[in-house]
């Protein structure tokens, strides 16, 4: 089946088989930061923006996504950049698998809410799956960040 | 693996109905329980240009589309107003907002789920299914039919007086729940309904009048029991039956007391 979508700003056509899912079109489409942490649903790695919402890109059909618009940190550099760097150099994170999902689902968040409060964070990433940090280095660097460009 | 061979993107409700009456073939809805079963779909059925997807609300009641998601019902400002919030409680949990993004009412509904908060939230309420086929039928008789080949149109929420709590109890966040609970008063009635033990969610009314002569830790605890006796309590990995059924005691008391307690 053909399908068009707006990926990261640009029209892309394409022929899929019905059953691909939206993890492997963008994957195909060089959009590599997308990856796969559990493929059940339960991760939060495979996020990507879908007409502005965060999705899981790994239980998504690229057919449902006909005629939509995606982003993914590729076309997104800019905010992905910026908080992206923050959180490294705030150390927070250890091996940073999980780190495309969480920034992507991070934007999602200030998008939604410029100024979450602790429980609106916390409740907003809980489905970010991190296996190393306990996710007090996360939450600390989203305060600070939050706190720095507050004063901004 | 869940696979697929052809993909329709369907025109009218006549059309999925239609296509749904072959077994190979199954409606999505926002396919993540699908996409955990190994079934062998011919025709995946896409309802999603059916304008479903939105919560329509008139002086009566609320009309929910099919496709409609968790994380709509949890944002909806009216629902919660109406429910005190309880629809947010109940969804929250779940997984994740990317999740919420896409799991729908109606796959959650259709599905009647042993685990389920949304069956569990809906049944507290005065709730119907509206099916293609089959009409407009109480949430409670649904929730016990076999599951055919008909399609959920919409849910519906008669608007009547209501107060409302919601809770459940998880070993860990955004799992799933070892026990959930929404207690109602609905029209001067009061209503239980438990889900997750683990079985499907019903919902028991206070017809002895326990609760009629005013909430207090008292009557809240002789109703918690009440209710609890009534219903079966199974086990597994999460919890034993004997661990829920005191669970579901304690948390239909405490729901209570929230709903009015002095
Ligand atoms: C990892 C994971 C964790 C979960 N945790 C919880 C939890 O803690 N609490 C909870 O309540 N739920 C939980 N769920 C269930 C989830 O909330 C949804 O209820 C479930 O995914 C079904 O919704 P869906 O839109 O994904 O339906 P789908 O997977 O698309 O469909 C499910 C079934 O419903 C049928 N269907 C879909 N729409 C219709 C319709 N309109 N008419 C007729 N049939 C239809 C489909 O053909 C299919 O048979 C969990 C699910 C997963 C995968
Ligand atoms: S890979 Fe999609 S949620 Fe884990
Ligand atoms: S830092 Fe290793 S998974 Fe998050």
């Amino acid at each position: 089946m053909n399908i068009q979508v707006k990926i990261n700003g640009k029209n892309v056509k394409s022929e899929i088989d019905a059953d691909l899912l939206l993890i492997d079109y963008l994957r195909d489409n060089g959009c590599l930061s997308v990856k796969r942490g559990c493929e059940t649903s339960n991760c939060g790695l495979c996020t990507v923006l879908m007409n502005g919402k965060p999705v899981l890109s790994c239980s998504v059909l690229a057919a449902r996504a006909d005629g939509s618009e995606i982003y993914t940190l590729e076309g997104l550099q800019k905010e992905a950049e910026e908080f992206g760097t923050f959180v490294a150099n705030q150390g927070a994170e250890q091996c940073g698998f999980c780190n495309p999902g969480f920034i992507m689902n991070v934007i999602a968040m200030l998008r939604e809410n410029e100024n979450p409060t602790d429980d609106e964070i916390k409740e907003y990433l809980a489905g970010n799956l991190c296996r190393c940090s306990g996710y007090e280095g996360q939450f600390r660097a989203i305060k600070n960040f939050l706190a720095q460009r507050g004063a901004k | 693996m869940l696979t697929i061979n052809e993909y329709v993107k369907v025109k009218s409700l006549e059309e999925a109905y239609e296509l749904n009456q072959k077994k190979t073939n199954r409606i999505i809805g926002g396919m993540l329980w699908l996409k955990m079963s190994t079934l062998r779909v011919q025709t995946a059925i896409d309802m999603s240009g059916l304008s479903l997807d939105n919560i329509e609300e008139t002086d009566e009641e609320f009309k929910i589309g099919a496709m409609t998601t968790l994380r709509q019902l949890e944002t909806n400002e009216s629902l919660n107003n109406y429910t005190n919030g309880a629809i947010r409680e109940s969804v929250r949990h779940i997984v994740g907002v990317q999740f919420r993004n896409s799991a729908t009412i109606g796959g959650s509904i259709y599905g009647r789920y042993g685990f389920s908060d949304v069956l569990t939230m809906f049944l507290a309420l005065d709730s119907y299914v509206e099916l293609y086929k089959g009409g407009i039928v109480p949430l409670s008789e649904f929730a016990k039919m076999k599951a055919d080949r008909d399609i959920i149109v919409n849910i519906i929420v008669k608007k009547k007086p209501l107060k409302c709590v919601y809770m459940s109890e998880r070993i860990s966040k955004t799992d799933f729940p070892v026990l959930a609970v929404c207690v109602s008063e609905c029209d001067g009635k009061f209503i239980a309904s438990v889900g997750a033990r683990p079985a499907r969610a019903e919902a028991i009314t206070d017809c002895e009048g326990i609760l009629s002569n005013g909430i207090n830790a008292e009557s809240a605890e002789k109703f918690g029991k009440y209710v609890t006796e009534k219903l079966n309590f199974n086990s597994n990995m999460r919890g034993s039956a004997e661990y829920r059924e005191h669970l579901s005691k304690v948390l239909v008391k405490r729901a209570v007391m929230a709903l009015g307690g002095k």
